[in-house]
């Protein structure tokens, strides 16, 4: 029955639509529209901050036209709740006739507009959002963000190369972080590591005290550690609190509890955290130096790993139109995405033909003090990484 | 053996940091019967006023706490003047109404002018560390917490059993009509009082934001905790609460410890049961008279 119904909705648009399309005015030809759909309020507002930013940035240094198409960014805030994501996704697409949805703070988000993306045949770019299924979910979908398979696995083979043996993991009960604990298990007991601990803390988790003394009772040599980033300063400083630093117990985790964003605030209590992740503020080459400097300059702050995949993401946009000379088929663009490669502040990166998720180098970073504040410095890179969830299958 | 005194020295700091929180709000839902669930905005409004003076100004911490304090109780004192004095004689039900909307009130406030990630405090580097007592590892700040909490609840407890004005506060509670013809002038007695409380819940929020992080979303986040405090403590003394935070403090640390898979759950159900046997709380009124 809805099936049906369906059916005879499309046909009356597919009847309609040539007719409408006669009647367009001259302009809509040379506009492309991206429908930007970030959490701008809330608890990931951060997130959509940095992408916008990193988008404005891009159209001021390369300008607002592409292969003789003016861009126009229409932003909206989702709060990160898939809900409003949904409803955002179809009044761009319907209404405003984007031929981009882009942004997406969180998987949830990415997975609601995935079916619309596939419906009406546009391409959407994942900005943010790092769970491995996402990609999957649509053959419209491209990330340039991360996958957190891509970071936990590395840190696991590097700990255990590293004179790491036993480790107690803790992370917080959401599914980033038990994606995050899943793949580094697997790669650190793969290469003859042991867990001695496994302690997974509520997401509203107010005080870290009672975990962190198990851990210190626990006598690891490493923790692995997952929280969302906002908690990861509270659980450095604790982390210090406790003489855990001093007891020999070394922090590694995926990067993103080290964000360049929060680190500077964390105190030196941070010094030291070993992490991989595929963007640092310092990362050296001379594109990320300009990136870096531009950034500063044009918003206060430095830019996190947010903001170069909302970088990226608007780069491989410009890009896909400059191969298709302008045509906004989502078909077309998702085939000039496909194998794209490029130098982005991070490093160099590509998009999977197969997969259209992001390959990319991840560095193995340690927190230090560079001119008087906190970055994590890159010291090993592992090149060229795919998304090990998808590539198991 | 030394983990677990750390273990109960982290529960009695995590308690007294509680009761400082929620105690206001004993005194504004037990005292004054009137239901603010709004004390949230107050303790993060101080967590808010400590962090701005400490790290853009470059106070003292220690000259930052009392600051919170007395910017959280002239907001208190100017809300409760303008805004909360009309809504004392109305229903429970338009007071909660009102005082969560102050809540999503506060917390887009909040967002909009500090930004939503967290705000650490910079401590003195006096704070920062363990020390060894015995083998027992100390938390210095939690020290310093447990130590400022402890002098609060006795001044709390001398305040309103041996002064004129405890005793003024409490007729006026009992009975506001006989309070009035006696000469004592109670929307002003309410008026200090609420101030008060919301002051001490600025001193929790500047002290709480190196443990319980400070964001935005505090008011909405904590309102639960301080909500379990009160319930559970009774609302008729200072004393119930108190030790409702301590045993609600020590039972969390406890039971994350040990029980870490089922941690978060222990505060709840150390909830239910003493509300099963005690459905006044603790020190529930109708058990104290």
């Amino acid at each position: 029955m809805f099936n049906r119904r369906k059916m005879l909705l499309w046909g009356a648009a597919s009847a309609v639509l040539p007719s409408l399309c006669a009647s367009v005015p001259a302009w809509a030809d040379d506009a492309v529209k991206i429908g930007l759909i970030l959490p701008m309020t809330g608890g990931q507002a951060s997130t959509g901050k940095q992408i916008d930013n990193a988008i404005k940035l891009y159209m001021q240094q390369k300008g607002d036209t592409v292969a003789g198409k003016k861009i126009e960014i229409i932003l909206k805030d989702d709060a990160a709740v898939p809900d409003n994501t949904k409803r955002l996704a179809q009044e761009l697409i319907v209404n405003d006739k984007v031929n981009f949805i882009a942004g997406f703070g969180v998987t949830p988000a990415a997975l609601a507009a995935a079916p619309l993306a596939t419906q009406a045949k546009i391409p959407e770019v994942v900005m943010a959002a790092g769970t491995s299924i996402i990609t999957e979910r649509s053959p419209y979908i491209v990330r340039t963000s991360f996958t957190l398979a891509q970071s936990s696995t590395i840190i696991g083979d590097w700990a255990v190369k590293n004179g790491i043996k036993k480790v107690a993991t803790l992370t917080s009960d959401y599914a980033p972080g038990n994606d995050a604990l899943t793949f580094f298990k697997q790669h650190f007991t793969a290469g003859g590591g042991e867990i001695v601990e496994e302690v997974k803390v509520p997401l509203a988790n107010p005080d870290f005290a009672p975990f962190l003394q198990r851990m210190k009772d626990a006598k690891p040599d490493a923790m692995f550690v997952f929280v969302p980033a906002g908690q990861g300063g509270n659980f450095m400083k604790q982390y210090a609190e406790r003489g855990l630093d001093k007891s020999g117990i070394k922090v590694i985790g995926p990067g993103d509890v080290m964000d360049d964003d929060l680190l500077n605030n964390m105190g030196d209590a941070a010094l030291g955290a070993v992490t991989a992740h595929l963007y640092s503020a310092v990362h050296p080459s001379a594109t990320n130096k300009d990136f870096v400097a531009a950034y500063k300059k044009a918003f206060g702050n430095r830019p996190g790993f947010m903001a170069v995949s909302g970088y990226d993401g608007i780069h491989l946009i410009y890009e896909a139109l400059k191969k298709t000379n302008g045509a906004t088929d989502g078909d077309k663009l998702i085939e000039a995405m496909k194998g794209m490669k490029w130098e982005s502040p991070r490093g160099p990166i590509s998009i999977d033909p197969e997969t259209r998720d992001i390959v990319q180098n991840i560095y193995i970073r340690k927190v230090e003090k560079v001119d008087g504040e906190l970055y994590n410095v890159e010291f090993a890179t592992f090149e060229a990484i795919k998304d090990s969830g998808k590539t198991k299958k | 053996m030394a983990s677990i005194l750390t273990n109960l020295f982290d529960g009695v700091a995590y308690g007294m940091l509680l009761f400082v929180l929620a105690c206001g709000l004993a005194v504004t839902l037990g005292l004054m019967n009137f239901v603010n669930l709004a004390h949230g905005a107050f303790a993060m409004a101080g967590g808010y006023i400590c962090a701005v003076l400490v790290n853009n100004s470059g106070w003292p911490f220690f000259a930052g706490l009392p600051l919170a304090f007395v910017g959280s109780a002239v907001i208190g004192v100017a809300l409760e003047r303008t805004l909360y004095r009309h809504l004392y004689a109305r229903s429970h039900l338009d007071q909660v109404l009102f005082s969560i909307g102050l809540v999503f009130m506060s917390v887009a406030a909040v967002d909009y002018i500090m930004g939503s990630s967290r705000v650490f405090i910079k401590l003195p580097a006096a704070l920062e560390g363990q020390i060894d007592l015995f083998g027992v590892g100390i938390g210095r700040y939690r020290l310093m917490i447990v130590v400022i909490c402890g002098l609060l609840t006795l001044a709390l407890q001398l305040i309103l059993a041996k002064t004129r004005f405890g005793s003024r506060l409490r007729a006026a509670v009992d009975d506001p009509r006989a309070a009035i013809g006696l000469g004592i002038n109670v929307p002003q007695v309410f008026a200090f009082t609420f101030a008060f409380g919301c002051g001490l819940a600025g001193l929790g929020g500047a002290l709480s934001a190196e443990i319980l992080g400070l964001d935005p979303y505090f008011p909405l986040k904590f309102m639960i905790y301080f909500l379990i405090v009160v319930t559970v403590g009774g609302s008729s003394s200072i004393t119930g609460p108190f030790l409702a935070s301590l045993l609600l403090g020590i039972a969390d640390v406890a039971g994350k410890y040990y029980v870490p898979k089922v941690g978060p759950f222990v505060i709840y159900t150390v909830m239910i049961v003493i509300l099963l046997w005690r459905p006044n709380g603790l020190f529930g009124r109708t058990a104290a008279r």
